[in-house]
């Protein structure tokens, strides 16, 4: 027998289903139905505005990324979730900066895939609404036509918005709030109302969330311990205050909970490495979302709360490492 | 039962054992030369007793035991003693080997000897003869048996664990001994807790073995306390703290042995050795090897005389398939990866795994993730996310500060891991780190 090449390698020879890449691009994909519905919504305005945050974010992960990092597919998902968390009006250039920066100052500065302690997307759309405040708040509502493009899609960049005729609408949070006006919970869970792409449909981002957890590409406790959190607390806000307080089903439907619970909150890199580490994690991003709605300045707290608990992940780390095996008492990690 | 016959944590890879979980074991042919290195087992290398030219019997003493955790070598076969020299060591380096070119048309029939009954021997007695027949681990670590056989006098020890869960895929040594060998399994058992006195004895075996746990069973003394528990097919079942939490719901501290919670570990092939012993009189010189895995054309369950060269065995199996990638000494998840197909089958080894070229770990890696796969993972409940980003940086005093030590290197989180970063490996060079940075201050 002649001898063939043979591979040497360290031990396990074998590897598990998942690779990096796979997760990636399952995440992706699991983001068509989302994006389906929302283009259903609120017309092609949505592809424009997706096109546009996905370009920014993938041409700057080609300049500035590390060599076919945008093969892994993480890019794409923070330019795709930037652009669902945008109004559908906006201008398509704004959320090409808005990608951009994403990838630039969320993840690449601090050394790209795997390193950043905030979820690019939010820290872009965190950008976004500091820069552009009025476009980021607008909520342009159906035009006669499915085809009509909503709003300033098209703008130049930096030239004023152009005065439309576009009716403008308020978000059910906004409406709450500001109005005293609820929405009925089955216009909420379907998506039937205004708001950013991906506040919409609460119904499909459940279900592929729920696809996504199957397959272990995301940590279920965490979408869950954000759910019981703000179930429970709006619950019981709802009990002492019905008129000023939605109740626990309005508030998980509204707003961007949905979309930041299930794909924002899960990104692996900025939520905790372990089990209870998750449990805590979720409990403070359903307080500090219930909070910040009710007695904060703004309708919509998702966004602040994650990128808040984003920056405790280090310290919820260290707190939980496992037991370890046989031992009777913790070992924390060395500073 | 009234306990959860699990441990935390762990992997489910594939387990492939169709491949020849139903296949029978029978004899490979002898071949034209054995390799015996002096280096078989964990501790002190064999001291040689032959010189070349001399002609030695099927069993005859080649090597002696240098001190207390050593064990003598046997040669598998009769031949000549060509030479002693340097030669091809499974686990890639060159150790020194005793080659003995095996006679042509000998019967290879050992020499007569007396078979002492373990009846009437002491319990002394007994570790003594197993100590002499060169008994160690077959299970992979080739730890010497008698070592366990006499357990320190101030260290009670209420049971004897029978590790029967081969919980490495593809393997099926220890799933066909069960099925074919229940009988010799159960005077192996018999014996080792005579030589430990104690009252109970545990089998251990995963669910996946059904015929196997059948003829356990089946077999079972009705005069002892020996009871079978089918356990969860998960790896790594069979490593001896995992086998124990699952069994017995106590946890081997960190840096202790078994012995300190009261078990002793023995794998089943080993105990069916010890048996072997006292029923043939003839010393460890075989030992059922699994060849396996899609590399290989005919995949089987062999009785290998020890020291059969690689590619002997491989022929013997109709040879590889051209798509062969790798071949692995012991399962996919623990074993070694041979360098060259001349290094010979050890005592502790339990199969060779060829795989192919898809069946093989990527070589791309991505940056870590911090998914939290390897947390998950890891048996021994230690974060290998972290310790792999402090073994990247060298921090070797803070890996172990994180409980490196604790590590069995069973390669979970390299298994589970999506950006398929060598964690294990980086432990393993990390140990071998400490232990440098120890031994120069």
């Amino acid at each position: 027998m002649t001898t063939p090449r043979l591979l040497i390698a360290a031990s396990p020879h074998i590897s598990g289903r998942d690779s990096t890449p796979t997760i990636m691009w399952s995440v992706v994909g699991s983001l068509v139905p989302v994006i389906a519905i929302a283009t259903y919504y609120f017309g092609p305005s949505v592809l424009l505005v997706l096109v546009g945050a996905t370009a920014g974010a993938l041409v700057t992960e080609r300049i500035f990324g590390r060599r076919g990092a945008i093969g892994d597919g993480s890019a794409t998902i923070t330019g795709l979730l930037l652009g669902l968390s945008l109004p559908a009006g906006l201008p398509v250039w704004m959320a090409f900066v808005g990608g951009a920066f994403a990838i630039a100052f969320g993840k690449l500065i601090f050394g790209g895939l795997g390193q950043n302690i905030f979820n690019p997307a939010l820290l872009g759309r965190a950008f976004l609404q500091a820069a552009f405040p009025v476009a980021l708040t607008t909520w342009p509502i159906a035009p006669q036509s499915w085809w009509q493009f909503r709003g300033d899609n098209l703008a130049l960049p930096f030239a004023s918005p152009r005065v439309v005729d576009a009716l403008t609408g308020a978000t059910p949070l906004g409406l709450m709030k500001f109005e005293q006006t609820p929405t009925g919970l089955w216009d909420l869970m379907i998506g039937a109302t205004g708001g950013s792409l991906g506040e919409t449909s609460g119904i499909v981002i459940l279900l592929a969330g729920a696809y996504l957890a199957l397959r272990k590409h995301l940590n279920w406790r965490i979408p869950a311990s954000i759910f019981l959190t703000v179930a429970l607390f709006a619950a019981l806000l709802h009990t002492i205050d019905g008129a000023r307080y939605a109740g626990a089903m309005a508030m998980l439907f509204s707003g961007g909970l949905m979309l930041g619970a299930v794909y924002m909150a899960t990104d692996m890199v900025t939520s905790p490495v372990t089990n209870a580490g998750c449990w805590i994690f979720g409990v403070g991003i359903g307080l500090l979302v219930v909070v910040i709605r009710y007695w904060g300045g703004l309708a919509e707290g998702v966004m602040y709360a994650i990128l808040l608990m984003n920056a405790m992940v280090p310290f919820i780390n260290r707190a939980t490492q496992p037991r370890p095996f046989g031992a009777r008492t913790k070992r924390l990690e060395p500073s | 039962m009234s306990y959860q016959l699990k441990f935390r944590h762990g992997v489910h890879p594939p387990d492939l054992k169709e491949l020849t979980g139903s296949i029978r074991i029978r004899r490979v042919p002898f071949p034209d030369e054995v390799i015996l290195p002096l280096r078989q087992h964990t501790g002190k290398p064999a001291k040689v007793i032959v010189r070349p030219g001399d002609r030695v019997e099927r069993g005859d003493k080649i090597g002696e035991a240098d001190g207390y955790i050593s064990a003598p070598v046997h040669a598998s076969a009769t031949g000549v003693v060509r030479d002693i020299d340097l030669w091809p060591h499974p686990d890639g380096s060159y150790a020194t080997a005793v080659r003995i070119t095996v006679e042509r048309f000998s019967a290879q029939a050992p020499r007569p000897r007396i078979i002492p009954d373990w009846r009437g021997l002491t319990p002394e007695q007994l570790v003594r003869a197993v100590q002499d027949a060169g008994v160690v681990g077959l299970g992979g670590a080739a730890f010497p048996t008698h070592v366990k056989l006499t357990p320190p006098k101030d260290q009670p020890i209420d049971v004897l664990v029978i590790n029967g869960c081969e919980c490495e895929p593809y393997l099926t040594t220890d799933h066909r001994t069960m099925a074919e060998y229940p009988d010799r399994v159960h005077l192996g058992i018999r014996i080792m807790m005579r030589c430990l006195g104690v009252e109970r004895a545990m089998i251990g075996i995963e669910k996946n073995k059904p015929d196997a746990i059948a003829a356990i069973e089946a077999a079972r003394p009705r005069d002892l306390d020996i009871s079978v528990h089918p356990l969860t097919v998960k790896y790594p079942q069979g490593a001896e703290k995992m086998l124990i939490k699952s069994l017995l719901d106590r946890e081997v501290p960190s840096g202790k042995l078994p012995m300190h919670v009261g078990a002793v570990v023995q794998n089943v092939a080993s105990v069916a050795t010890i048996a072997e012993v006292f029923e043939t009189g003839l010393p460890l010189i075989e030992r059922i090897v699994t060849v396996t895995g899609h590399g290989v054309m005919e995949p089987a369950n062999l009785i290998v005389p020890v020291g059969m060269k690689t590619r002997d065995l491989l022929d013997a199996c109709g040879g590889l398939t051209p798509d062969a990638k790798e071949v692995v000494f012991g399962g996919p998840m623990m074993g070694a990866a041979v360098a060259d197909l001349d290094a010979p089958v050890l005592k502790g080894t339990t199969g060779v795994v060829v795989l192919t070229e898809s069946d093989c770990r990527p070589v791309a890696t991505y940056p870590c993730i911090r998914c939290g796969h390897c947390v998950d993972a890891c048996p021994v409940y230690l974060n290998p996310q972290l310790l792999g980003n402090l073994a990247m940086v060298e921090r070797y005093e803070d890996m172990e500060a994180n409980r490196l030590a604790d590590c069995m290197l069973c390669g979970c989180c390299s298994y589970t891991c999506p950006s398929n970063i060598p964690l294990s490996q980086l432990f393993q060079a990390s140990k071998l780190a400490l232990r440098k940075q120890k031994a120069v201050a």
